[in-house]
């Protein structure tokens, strides 16, 4: 489906669109990267532990879950098993994103998926919607901001916990749902969007009253793939039909 | 080694798997059937909507009217930023006018 017109996708002109493309991101995620940092270490964390997650596990809603059930003095296999639970959507990014980043080299394609969090995955697939293809030089452009800041982020927060304000007041909290609100819209020209986003929603909501979250994430992504995945040959059939 | 090292250790690696995980497979056949296509292009608008409709359904008058203003604006202007900021303020605003 992308057509692999990157004739020469070194060109420093993508690293700096790239960095550009990263810009809202890191705004939206830094309040979360020092509030990361500030939480670790009232649950006990040292400031090495809290940056050591942030370089190494680089995702705020499981580094989130992981600290709060350290501080409930939860057995060290659950929270691990916790963590997974909570990126285990990222199976279906890795699936999705490896089409746009077949033509990378073996190396660049490991470290690419190592930084492939909830933003980049959206971003990969809106610059590979636009452009055809998604080049290295664009992707690290848009990861490397995003990770250099979460980063530096939970060692900032760990140092100066009580410089995080009030984030209910400023809205801090709801900021990621917004944003991921404003990706959802932004896909909203993709075959089955709309039937895919309500069987979600109704399926996500539904899992985090009964089974509970953080599956509600995995149990409402499988219920909208599947559902286009069930609705694509009719379709191909309506569009051939006279 | 502490064991929250050793947490955070495990916790990294089976993140990485998963994050690698689906290429790996989906790298492992030659073709992609229509229906695998489909459901990976639904893929962004059916995850991303998870990590919303809940918050959306625990938030009061204020959580409510700043989503409803993002679909609007981006139906209307579209663009991230403008949707995102106008958001934001109507989150805001209704947060200290409401509490």
């Amino acid at each position: 489906m992308t057509a692999d017109i990157a004739k020469d996708s070194a060109r420093p002109r993508d690293f700096a669109q790239g960095v550009r493309d990263s810009v809202p991101v890191v705004v939206a995620a830094m309040p979360f990267g020092l509030l990361f940092g500030a939480l670790a270490v009232e649950n006990n964390f040292s400031v090495f532990e809290a940056v050591l997650m942030s370089a190494t596990i680089f995702a705020g809603a499981s580094q989130m879950v992981g600290i709060d059930l350290f501080g409930q003095k939860v057995a060290p296999w659950l929270i691990v098993l916790s963590i997974l639970a909570v990126n285990f959507r990222h199976v279906l990014y890795s699936a999705t994103t490896g089409r746009r980043i077949a033509h990378w080299g073996p190396v660049q394609r490991l470290l690419g998926f190592f930084m492939l969090v909830d933003p980049m995955f959206a971003e990969t697939e809106r610059r590979g919607e636009t452009h055809g293809t998604v080049s290295f030089g664009w992707y690290m452009g848009a990861a490397l901001p995003l990770y250099v800041f979460w980063v530096a982020e939970a060692w900032i927060g760990a140092l100066f916990g009580n410089l995080v304000p009030d984030t209910h007041a400023l809205g801090i909290d709801f900021l990621f749902p917004i944003y991921f609100m404003g990706l959802v819209m932004s896909f909203r020209k993709r075959a089955f969007w709309l039937p895919v986003v309500l069987m979600s929603a109704a399926a996500s909501v539904l899992a985090y009253r009964t089974v509970g979250s953080p599956w509600h994430v995995s149990i409402g992504a499988v219920a909208g793939v599947a559902l286009a995945a069930i609705m694509a040959p009719d379709a191909r059939k309506g569009r051939q039909a006279p | 080694m502490s064991t929250t090292v050793w947490v955070i250790l495990a916790g990294a690696v089976l993140t990485y798997l998963t994050r690698i995980g689906g290429h790996m497979v989906l790298s492992r056949f030659e073709s992609i059937h229509p229906r695998v296509e489909a459901g990976l292009n639904a893929v962004p608008a059916a995850v991303l909507t998870t990590l919303v409709a809940p918050a959306a359904m625990n938030g009061g008058i204020p959580e409510i009217a700043a989503l409803t203003t993002g679909v609007v604006v981006s139906l209307v202007a579209g663009g991230m930023m403008p949707m995102f900021l106008s958001a934001a303020a109507v989150l805001i605003l209704l947060r200290h006018l409401i509490g």
